[in-house]
């Protein structure tokens, strides 16, 4: 179009950018070595073995090598990273005994209304440490526990040191490592058998201060035959210094349980955002993930799903958006470890202002998996002529009495498209909005509501300020 | 006069199709354009919506006695003038009613009601013999060649355009559709609203009463005339304006 377009740098995100003055109780140097990590350690008052893991973790972490083949990660410097950061505030289970700053950020965020209108329970992370947690009474009361993983590590021990970090191994890459070695704050999650949790959980995580990194763990076990809706949403305002998110998640879904776990992703332009998360899913059980990438400015995020028992069953739903500055690089592993087993793979990406968005995903089918069924589907959409979109579906079979389908698409705007809807009063800027947002409708309306209206006022506050 | 081209040039890639066209129309009046194949008939409704393909080279355009080929494409449709689709582009996950209901919003510029709204709707869908459940559909996606052009329709009846530029939609359409299609913009017709129809076929006079027949020919307007202009098109063709 023979339109004069101005682009803009970054868009204004609003609350999310929103910084609070850093009153920090705690706060590690820069770095990392054996005493910062010892120090983490005796601050939260861990035991013995934790502090032996952390260690064993660190050794891992110096002796792998960066990964070559994704993101451009020279510009990362962990030396300059602070990795421990504890607000000044003690936990609370109401948000009348959270400091002001903290619960007005919170309160931005949507956070306690949520809670109030359409939560069973809210975990709130600021910085290293969580700041509030609470859960319905009715849920406590049918054995669900929902607690910061800190706390889980005193109270339950025994189930800690049984799971944790047994996914998500340290030796599986270098940040898994990292999180190993300087891991704080996290949810962790209980569903007892036969236990429907009617309305889902959410742990945010916002990290304020500037320079640091988060490394939240969450763990959640949902027993036989029971489900669970687990949210998580994540921000920070932006800094011109690097943050670093390398979070683990690790789900165990028992024989015929079901687990949906939702991410919406909003990092700041500065983020790097390397996260690890997997499920291990029994016979019968469901693990769907559905997934938002919005923010940061490196993302390498792929989800696992390990379909260890027959008929067990993975879906994932995600929509990425990757704007100037920003390479994400998300996608989905499977793994069918047994006959009977079923995936799906819904994806879409979305690049504008040269940004760049890139599919990656794993398909494996162990020589077991008899009779599975697997679907792919991924879009790729790309506003402009300077942003760029790649795919790269790899596919192991090792046995052949499988179903696969594999679907890719990618495509650029259509100016006629555009034509066709101004034609009808609708300016240029609605117009690629309401394109984006129709894209990614399968998605939204996977979503509760108003995550569905977040989603849709994130791509808003992405495409204003596009054309000018 | 509500529109008025003067000596109209436009290109496409650099290709000159319309070579010097002259048209009026006013208020309530409806204008047939029949012409042959590559004749530059959509390319003279695209540029008169805007269409950034194709490029003006010269000549002039008064709408409403505002100069037309300043504005963006929105501003146009906003200012009334309204093109029906040869190919109605489909949209997935727009919904058709919340798209006409944007555009609506956009055009009068006022917040528009939401049951009056789906009311309205649901009689035009009704009149032009559409299912009710297209509301919600994403917009064209899945219609047949005849429901897009329907589609076209309805939208075209919500926003009530002060000029209407129909290109080609009679085809695709049966002959029941095209009956209840042009019932509608008769209807249009008479409320002051103008209309430019183009075609090829001369079948659709049976069905609307125009003001003047023009045939545009490699570029340019070679005759204007009435209903017995289509008659001698249908029985000698174009060749006769060579």
């Amino acid at each position: 179009m023979e339109r004069k377009k101005s682009y803009i740098e970054d868009v204004e995100r609003g609350i999310y950018d929103i910084v609070d003055q850093e009153k920090h109780a705690y706060i590690v140097d820069k770095g990392l070595t054996e005493e910062i990590i010892t120090e983490i350690s005796q601050v939260k008052n861990e035991p013995q073995w934790m502090l032996d893991f952390r260690l064993k973790c660190l050794k891992i972490y110096k002796s792998m090598p960066v990964p070559m083949w994704s993101a451009d990660l020279s510009e990362l410097d962990i030396e300059n990273i602070v990795h421990y950061v504890k607000p000044d505030a003690k936990q609370s289970h109401t948000w009348d005994d959270v400091p002001d700053y903290i619960k007005n950020t919170f309160e931005r965020l949507g956070i306690p209304q949520a809670e109030r209108e359409s939560l069973a329970g809210v975990g709130a992370q600021y910085d290293s440490e969580v700041i509030y947690h609470s859960m319905s009474e009715h849920l406590a009361r049918q054995g669900v526990i929902y607690m910061d993983i800190d706390k889980a590590l005193i109270e339950y021990e025994d189930i800690i040191k049984e799971y944790f970090m047994t996914l998500i191994t340290p030796h599986d890459h270098k940040f898994a490592a990292l999180h190993g070695a300087v891991w704080s704050g996290g949810s962790y999650v209980y569903v007892p058998e036969g236990v429907q949790v009617d309305l889902p959980l959410q742990s945010y995580f916002r990290l304020n201060a500037k320079g640091a990194g988060q490394f939240e763990h969450t763990l959640i076990i949902v027993e036989k035959g029971a489900s669970l809706h687990f949210i998580e949403g994540c921000s920070a305002p932006k800094y011109s210094v690097q943050n670093l998110h390398a979070g683990a998640v690790e789900l165990f879904i028992r024989e015929g349980a079901k687990l949906r776990y939702s991410t919406i992703e909003n990092w700041s332009r500065n983020m790097y955002n390397l996260n690890t998360k997997r499920a291990l899913v029994d016979a019968h059980g469901t693990i769907e993930w559905i997934s938002g990438s919005f923010g940061s400015k490196v993302s390498m995020l792929y989800p696992m799903s390990i379909l260890q028992g027959a008929h067990a069953k993975s879906e994932f739903t995600g929509v990425t958006f990757a704007s100037t500055g920003q390479y994400l690089d998300t996608g989905m592993k499977v793994i069918h470890a047994a006959p009977y087993t079923n995936s799906t793979v819904h994806a879409k990406s979305i690049s504008k202002n040269g940004g760049y968005a890139y599919y990656r995903s794993l398909l494996r089918v162990l020589e077991s998996a008899h009779n599975c069924k697997s679907t792919v589907n991924c879009e790729s959409l790309m506003l402009d002529n300077f942003s760029k979109s790649d795919t790269l579906p790899i596919i192991e079979l090792f046995n052949d009495q499988v179903d696969i389908g594999h679907e890719a698409k990618i495509g650029r705007i259509s100016d006629d498209a555009i034509f066709y809807m101004m034609s009808r009063g609708i300016s240029e800027e609605e117009a690629k909005a309401m394109v984006v947002r129709g894209f990614v409708e399968p998605i939204s309306k996977e979503l509760p509501l108003e995550y569905a209206v977040e989603l849709n006022n994130l791509i808003t506050m992405e495409l204003e300020g596009t054309i000018g | 006069m509500l529109l008025n081209i003067k000596n109209l040039v436009a290109t496409v890639e650099d290709t000159e199709i319309l070579k010097g066209v002259d048209l009026t129309v006013g208020l309530g009046e409806v204008h047939v354009i029949m012409g042959p194949n590559g004749a530059g008939k959509s390319t003279l409704a695209n540029v008169l919506m805007g269409h950034p393909k194709y490029q003006v080279k010269d000549g002039a355009v008064e709408f409403n006695g505002e100069d037309l080929l300043d504005m963006d494409v929105d501003e146009r449709a906003k200012k009334g003038i309204f093109m029906s689709f040869q190919h109605p582009q489909e949209i997935p996950g727009v919904a058709l009613a919340n798209f006409i209901r944007t555009a609506k919003r956009e055009i009068t510029e006022q917040k528009v009601n939401l049951l009056e709204f789906s009311k309205e709707l649901v009689s035009k869908l009704n009149q032009l013999n559409m299912k009710q459940e297209y509301m919600d559909r994403s917009l064209n996606q899945g219609f047949s060649g005849g429901e897009k052009k329907k589609s076209e329709i309805v939208q075209m009846a919500m926003l009530k355009p002060k000029l209407a530029i129909l290109d080609e939609t009679d085809s695709g359409l049966d002959i029941d559709a095209i009956k209840v299609v042009y019932e509608e913009i008769q209807n249009m017709a008479q409320k002051d609203n103008s209309i430019i129809l183009i075609t090829h076929y001369s079948r659709i006079l049976d069905f609307v009463k125009p003001d003047a027949i023009h045939v545009l020919k490699d570029g340019k307007i070679v005759a204007t005339g009435d209903r017995s202009l289509a008659d001698r098109i249908e029985a000698e063709g174009y060749d006769i304006f060579n």
